[in-house]
């Protein structure tokens, strides 16, 4: 496949990797600690079943995007990369989906349910939490990009008419 | 396997034989009516979802005071978007099954496969979003979190919790057929440029 073809993808995907792994490394090492009334509070990610599932998707999805930059896009496996690719962005966009709601109840927390904030005791986590959350979503878009572009190529989009 | 409908272009050198199976063109439609009673099913098991309980809070003398708590979809933004989706996901399907019996006169350049693949594709995405956001509040629900001490619901407002369960289940069945219908219908686009491609126009 000639260069010129390969890299516009090859640019897509190295920016999912960094997006990926940003949003993992920040999520992983998201940790803080708060003093109330003598009682010692920690919060990390893995307190929350939600950022676990997070961290895990992102992990698998910089591990994947690694191994795909090596990858010729036009190969004879063109539509099981099709299928992965589908399956990875599906996969991301639950998680930051998933991730989004809690951070919101974790940041203005529930009236009804009484569930305090939990944004003003540890600000660092929230920040981190932000941050990794932001890293998902473009990583979540440029995912949805890359589908896109393996369907184009699977397809060639551009001479569908009848 | 039963087949009609044989197309041998005659002009242009290369003769190409489309295939296009008639008994297979009801596979899509019934998944359709499938997927869009999985998901109207959530959509109104989740919105109708309310529970009111009534706790005796102190005793003055012999008359209790009562507090009433009420459990309402509404006051989770993950619910309500959870709600808006499937609503969306199933009001897509519900166009799709009439597009395909009563819309051959709705093709526009050949774009109608092109465009019922990408409309498939965002809706398999939105549901997927919704669900799963609902699906893991529902489990800090039903959990609780005791490192932010909050307290779990699902002990006091179980129907409530029992409801949302079933509405994310059915969402959850609704999101997979979805999934293989947007499989089969980007490998329809495929065969579509079979058939097209050795068409002189």
């Amino acid at each position: 496949m000639s260069l010129a073809k390969r890299i516009p993808i090859f640019v897509l995907r190295l920016l999912a990797l960094g997006a990926a792994v940003t949003a993992t490394v920040i999520m992983v090492t998201s940790k803080d600690t708060a003093l109330v009334l003598n009682m010692k509070f920690e919060a990390k990610y893995t307190n929350s079943p939600t950022f676990k599932y997070f961290a895990l998707i992102n992990a698998i999805a910089s591990g994947y995007t690694l191994i795909m930059l090596f990858f010729p896009s036009k190969s004879s496996c063109g539509h099981l990369i099709l299928v992965f690719d589908l399956i990875m962005t599906l996969l991301l966009d639950s998680s930051i989906s998933a991730c989004l709601a809690i951070a919101q109840v974790g940041k203005k927390g529930n009236n009804h349910a009484g569930w305090l904030p939990i944004c003003g005791q540890v600000p660092k986590f929230c920040d981190h939490v932000t941050g990794a959350l932001v890293g998902g979503f473009v990583a979540a878009v440029i995912y949805f990009l890359i589908f896109l572009y393996s369907l184009h190529n699977f397809l060639n989009l551009f001479t569908l008419k009848s | 396997m039963a087949s009609e409908g044989l197309e041998k272009p005659e002009v242009g050198g290369v003769e190409q034989v489309a295939v296009t199976t008639r008994s297979n063109d009801w596979i899509i439609p019934t998944l359709r009516v499938l997927a869009f009673f999985a998901l109207l099913s959530a959509t109104l098991v989740m919105a109708l979802n309310k529970q009111k309980k009534t706790l005796v809070v102190a005793t003055i003398g012999t008359t209790p005071i009562q507090v009433t708590l009420t459990a309402k979809f509404q006051h989770t933004p993950a619910f309500v978007f959870f709600v808006i989706v499937n609503a969306s996901g199933s009001l897509h399907n519900l166009l799709m099954l009439i597009v395909n019996f009563m819309g051959d006169k709705f093709d526009y350049k050949g774009l109608r496969p092109l465009a019922i693949a990408v409309l498939d594709m965002m809706n398999v995405a939105f549901v997927s979003g919704g669900a799963s956001a609902a699906a893991f509040m529902g489990q800090l629900g039903r959990d609780g979190n005791s490192h932010a001490r909050w307290n779990k619901i699902c002990d006091k407002f179980d129907s409530f919790c029992d409801r949302g369960s079933g509405a994310m289940l059915a969402s959850f069945i609704g999101l997979g057929l979805m999934i293989i219908i947007n499989i089969i219908s980007i490998n329809k686009l495929r065969n579509h440029k079979l058939v097209n491609s050795s068409i002189v126009p």
